[in-house]
């Protein structure tokens, strides 16, 4: 089975201001989110399978795909996760994708789509940035500092 | 009047293949770009603001022609358009009406020749405040298969001194569009209306 998707959105956020000073190159952040059906709602089913295999929306399908766009990627993928109704907010939690430490990196991006989930669906998202926050000013581990080995640091 | 500070662009774009009927191979469209700038007039009751609707065009220009581009490149496959503004709690709703016609004049100018009225709605709100854009054909407003719209919001604005601006297009008809009235093929493209 090929999950069948409805409907695939993608949101870019580019901040070039904050607090009245410039944001120079402007930070980025992007999702996608894709809605396909759940086979599994409204009974219960023991055996996931199908969803993991077709689907790849489950964490470790999900996670090698990514990295792989991404290069390298050494970090865990944060992750979240609910129930809920259409117009969900979900709120995506974000880190260095080799250095989970790095500080000026540790973000979140909102995303909804008024129509999803419908009861039968589930809501699927990816989200990347090629920045941190804008001005981060909070110390911690930096960009350049990063080893990238261990997925931490 | 000054240059609008932009503090944020956002552009969303949605692909939709089916809505529980016929799963289509191209899906159709809809997009926004909306920009997050600071209002000038916040804060106060000032008489003079229509100025401003002239340093807005070049930003409204630029939304479009981003809008397009994340939409596929082609201005000739845009089908349906509109705008929105949504002004912070320090601001009135007359500072939204400033965006009426940059908003039009930027669909004008990255489109060419579209002849109906850019349909648009407007409100004051906080941030997160999510907007339903109105959206009807370009060329005709009464071709029925292209009544839409598409709700659009930022997380983090507008705060009190901001101004969210929008426009939205789309691709052609709603997915599984049958309800009769004046077809897209059908337009004489005169007036505006039919």
């Amino acid at each position: 089975m090929k999950a069948r998707i409805r409907k695939l959105t993608v949101f870019v956020e580019e901040t070039r201001r904050e607090m009245d000073r410039p944001v120079d190159p402007p930070t980025r952040k992007a999702a996608a989110v894709a809605v396909i059906r759940n086979p599994f709602a409204g009974r219960y089913v023991e055996d996931l399978s199908e969803l993991i295999e077709t689907a790849a929306i489950l964490h470790p399908a999900l996670g090698k795909p990514l990295r792989e766009a991404v290069d390298k990627g050494a970090a865990l993928v944060p992750s979240s996760k609910k129930r809920g109704g259409p117009g969900q907010v979900l709120d995506i939690p974000l880190g260095h994708k080799d250095a989970a430490y790095v500080r000026s990196h540790f973000d979140g991006m909102e995303v909804w789509l008024n129509d999803s989930p419908r009861a039968d669906e589930i809501m699927v998202a990816v989200a990347v940035t090629d920045s941190g926050r804008p001005l981060p000013r909070i110390g911690g581990l930096t960009v350049s500092e990063v080893q990238g080995k261990d997925g931490l640091r | 009047m000054p240059e609008p500070k932009l503090r944020k662009l956002v552009t969303i774009v949605e692909d939709v293949f089916h809505e529980g009927g016929p799963v289509r191979d191209t899906p159709l469209k809809r997009g926004a770009v909306l920009a997050v700038i600071e209002n000038p007039f916040a804060g106060r009751y000032e008489a003079d603001i229509a100025g401003f609707m002239t340093d807005l065009e070049p930003l409204g220009l630029d939304m479009a022609r981003r809008l397009i581009d994340a939409l596929g490149g082609e201005a000739g496959a845009i089908e349906g358009y509109g705008k929105g503004a949504i002004v912070g709690q320090g601001g009135e709703l007359e500072h939204g009406a400033l965006w009426h016609v940059p908003g039009g004049y930027a669909m004008r100018g990255a489109l060419g020749e579209a002849k109906a009225i850019v349909p648009s709605t407007k409100k004051v709100g906080g941030p997160g405040t999510r907007l339903d854009v109105p959206v009807t054909h370009i060329n005709a407003s009464y071709v029925r298969s292209h009544f839409d719209a598409m709700e659009v919001g930022v997380a983090d604005a507008p705060r009190a001194n901001e101004l969210v601006l929008a426009l939205v297009m789309t691709t052609g008809a709603r997915i599984h569009a049958r309800i009769g009235g004046l077809k897209a093929e059908d337009v004489k493209g005169e007036d505006g209306l039919r």
